[in-house]
């Protein structure tokens, strides 16, 4: 297997691979957090506006660590520089 | 498809381009600076006020309380600069109901540079309320062990708030890129309303995050 076919099955793989594994904790995260922030909400729903604004936030903050998966994910698959350079040896051939 | 709008030349001479990160970014600050002006040309203190200069009290003040909330008792000497990074990721983020848009903040260049904005920022401030000395003895605390943690958690939070608002902008984008090539018309337009969301939530985000690290630089403990 010479090594362009190997660059382009390796960075598919590891795309599919790091977005799967990559949303995996985070979602559970948030699954936990929506869960506390509930149990709270029903215990004192007069901090409700707090409860959410910081629910928000928390969300958004473990949301980030599936994103950061997610650039990978985009960079291997559109803009991998392994990739371009193979490509541009072969087409400078 | 392109990964973010530094791909998208919209004009070249010689070696310089003009991509559409750069035509958008002035675009909004114009658009900021035109609005400001004009609503604040005739400003009324009794309990008639115009429309417009309703709803700019309305966004100053929601933003002064959330300052003060997060921690800064005095939010007027920083709400120009925690103000204008909320104002500018949000109204990058709404205009792209404006067909043909995109928002600079998808690329990484405008995000980092706001990211570096708030990284010489809380220096700034932190010497500006406790000195040099008090702001550097922070550094220190709570033992001088930790002094190479804390220098990188600063570099690692600035990094990590550039790529958080990019990779959300980003994947945003390209969402509904792909999507317009599966299922054309109905679902993209749910994707869309949800980038919205999305990008809101993010500017307040990068708002709140700026503020806390600027907590914790000014406070005296």
């Amino acid at each position: 297997m010479d090594s362009m076919t190997l660059i382009a099955m390796a960075s598919i793989i590891t795309a599919g691979v790091t977005i799967a594994i990559g949303c995996i904790g985070p979602a559970i995260g948030e699954g936990r957090s929506v869960a506390a922030a509930l149990t709270s909400l029903a215990q004192q729903p007069d901090a409700s506006t707090t409860i959410t604004r910081t629910l928000f936030v928390g969300l958004a903050m473990i949301e980030s660590l599936a994103i950061y998966s997610f650039v990978v994910s985009m960079i291997l698959i559109f803009a991998n520089p392994f990739w371009n350079h193979v490509v541009a040896e072969a087409s400078g051939k | 498809m392109h990964l973010s709008p530094d791909q998208v030349v919209l004009w070249k001479y010689g070696f310089i381009n003009l991509n559409s990160t750069i035509a958008t970014t002035w675009g909004l600050m114009l658009v900021l600076w035109l609005a400001a002006m004009l609503i604040t040309r005739k400003l009324q203190t009794g309990i008639e006020i115009s429309r417009w200069q309703c709803a700019l009290e309305i966004i100053v003040t929601a933003i002064m309380k959330q300052i003060e909330e997060a921690g800064l008792s005095q939010p007027e000497k920083y709400i120009s600069f925690l103000g204008t990074l909320f104002l500018f990721i949000a109204i990058a983020a709404l205009a792209t109901v404006i067909p043909g848009y995109e928002s600079p903040t998808g690329s990484l260049s405008t995000t980092a540079a706001l990211a570096i904005c708030v990284f010489v920022a809380v220096p700034v401030y932190g010497i500006a309320e406790q000195g040099l000395g008090g702001y550097l003895d922070s550094y220190l605390k709570p033992t001088a062990i930790m002094l190479p943690f804390n220098i990188i958690s600063e570099l690692s939070r600035t990094l990590a708030l550039a790529v958080r608002l990019f990779g959300n902008m980003m994947s945003g984008t390209m969402i509904l890129a792909i999507l317009l090539t599966i299922a054309p018309l109905f679902f993209p337009i749910l994707m869309s309303a949800l980038g919205l969301l999305i990008g809101m939530v993010q500017a307040y985000i990068f708002g709140i995050l700026a503020t806390v690290y600027i907590t914790a630089a000014t406070r005296k403990d």
